[in-house]
């Protein structure tokens, strides 16, 4: 049974349809990568499954958390569902270490004792144990996504939720990112990404994802879809990307 | 002839100016915990627009706003007890000032809120948090630091006029000075002395509510 499962996907912003009907599987340990142009839905997609976005017709399940147009328990769904963000959205009031500790505490009701040694261990996970005492503002922008990856681990989700995480960094800084995340995915973490980094995902990735005009076009194996794309819309795309980097 | 400054007189009366400028911080530290409560409530349920409150919340900011604080004063103590409402002077000063910065502050901080970029929202909602827990944790001390100098203002301006509570005969520092220069006609120097107090107060309430934002806001140690 897979771990995630969305079908038959609508999502309508007033009369723009949005996502068209997406259907999608996903297993324990997968790593997913998302690809697509802008507009073509994939970061909606993306927050429709941990319900940033309301749905407007269709069904997601995740780890027997399930939710449709109707009804949806989302604190509990939060819960197993993770998410890291473009610009890691920290917060500024708080440390590192409390950025880490604050939902653990908040929802969980852990203790302060319990949640600061989670805090220190997930932060020493992304390589930033030092940091516990600083202040996101004191960190470059990839040890701040390196927390917000903390952040969200904190919390122990079955599934997390990369919304290009590296598209607001300076180049030399995504490698740190990608190294996070490629150890997560090693390390068994199922990994939904919705990615411009096509090596990453050809190299790291189980499954390719790519979306066209609110649809998934294409699945598959990422380096048998990069090596032979079965449509004339994802042989495109490559093209422009390969021309673009 | 020249006039013949006397300070000595007033000076005879210094007790009576501390203890009106103390009740005057009293007002002020008193008010300004209650009246930013108000703020904060209200311009959460303003920011949110969680009706019917917002609505209620915006009649009452635009009638405290457009009116006069002298009449908004002289309505709680003398008009009240018509309604079987009677306030000393105290309490009807108190709640003058409470409402007064109850409806300034909601508008600075409702400003503050809605600075608050959209992705702390989102990051709070994404580790699962409630929108009221978000609020408590994520949002309302940086919102609030956002607007503290303006709050900060605000604060000072309403202990200033509280000098207007001395029209109902609350203690305050303006009614010792109205006091002492009727019994000794020392006006210059009284109220000399008396603009002096209002200065050191009002420079040492701003240097503390800096202090306690640096502090407890920002949220360096």
């Amino acid at each position: 049974m897979p771990l995630l499962r969305v079908s038959a996907l609508h999502k309508y912003y007033g009369d723009n349809h949005v996502l068209k009907g997406v259907d999608l599987s996903i297993e324990e340990g997968e790593v997913v990568a998302i690809i697509g142009r802008s507009g073509s839905g994939k970061s909606t997609l993306l927050r429709t499954l941990n319900g940033l976005e309301s749905i407007s017709d269709g069904v997601i399940e995740v780890d027997g958390e399930y939710l449709d147009a109707a009804r949806a328990d989302l604190r509990s769904l939060r819960q197993k569902v993770g998410m890291v963000f473009q610009q890691f959205n920290l917060f500024p009031h708080l440390s590192v270490g409390e950025n880490v500790m604050l939902a653990p505490q908040v929802v969980k009701k852990t203790s302060k004792g319990e949640a600061r040694q989670l805090a220190e261990q997930m932060l020493a996970r992304v390589g930033l144990g030092e940091k516990f005492n600083a202040y996101p503002d004191q960190l470059s922008g990839g040890q701040q996504q390196r927390v917000a990856i903390a952040r969200a681990l904190a919390m122990s989700p079955k599934v997390l939720l990369c919304d290009e995480i590296t598209s607001a960094l300076d180049p030399e800084l995504v490698t740190e990112v990608l190294g996070v995340v490629r150890q997560l995915a090693k390390e068994g973490m199922t990994l939904i990404m919705v990615t411009h980094e096509m090596r990453f995902a050809r190299e790291v990735g189980d499954k390719l994802v790519f979306m066209h005009q609110g649809k998934v076009h294409e699945v598959g194996n990422p380096r048998e879809v990069f090596a032979a794309p079965q449509t004339a819309e994802l042989a495109n795309f490559i093209g422009a990307v390969a021309q673009a980097s | 002839m020249a006039y013949q400054f006397d300070f000595a007189p007033v000076l005879a009366q210094a007790d009576l100016l501390l203890k009106g400028a103390l009740f005057t911080l009293q007002l002020t530290v008193v008010g300004t915990v209650l009246g930013l409560a108000i703020g904060v409530l209200g311009a959460v349920v303003r920011a949110w627009r969680l009706q019917p409150f917002s609505a209620v919340f915006g009649a009452y900011v635009e009638l405290i706003r457009n009116t006069p604080f002298l009449v908004q004063l002289f309505f709680i103590f003398f008009g009240l007890p018509a309604l079987g409402v009677r306030l000393s002077e105290w309490e009807a000063a108190v709640l003058a000032m409470v409402i007064n910065l109850g409806a300034y502050s909601t508008e600075i901080i409702r400003a503050g809120i809605m600075a608050i970029p959209k992705g702390q929202l989102e990051a709070a909602a994404a580790l699962a948090m409630s929108r009221f827990e978000a609020f408590r944790h994520v949002i309302l001390r940086p919102a609030l630091a956002k607007v503290w100098p303006a709050l900060s203002s605000q604060i000072v301006i309403v202990m200033l006029g509280s000098a207007v509570c001395s029209q109902i005969a609350t203690e305050e520092l303006s009614f010792a000075a109205n006091f002492i220069q009727s019994r000794n006609f020392r006006a210059f120097e009284t109220y000399l002395l008396t603009t002096v107090l209002y200065l050191l107060m009002a420079i040492g309430v701003r240097q503390l509510l800096a202090w306690l934002g640096q502090r407890w806001l920002m949220g360096r140690r």
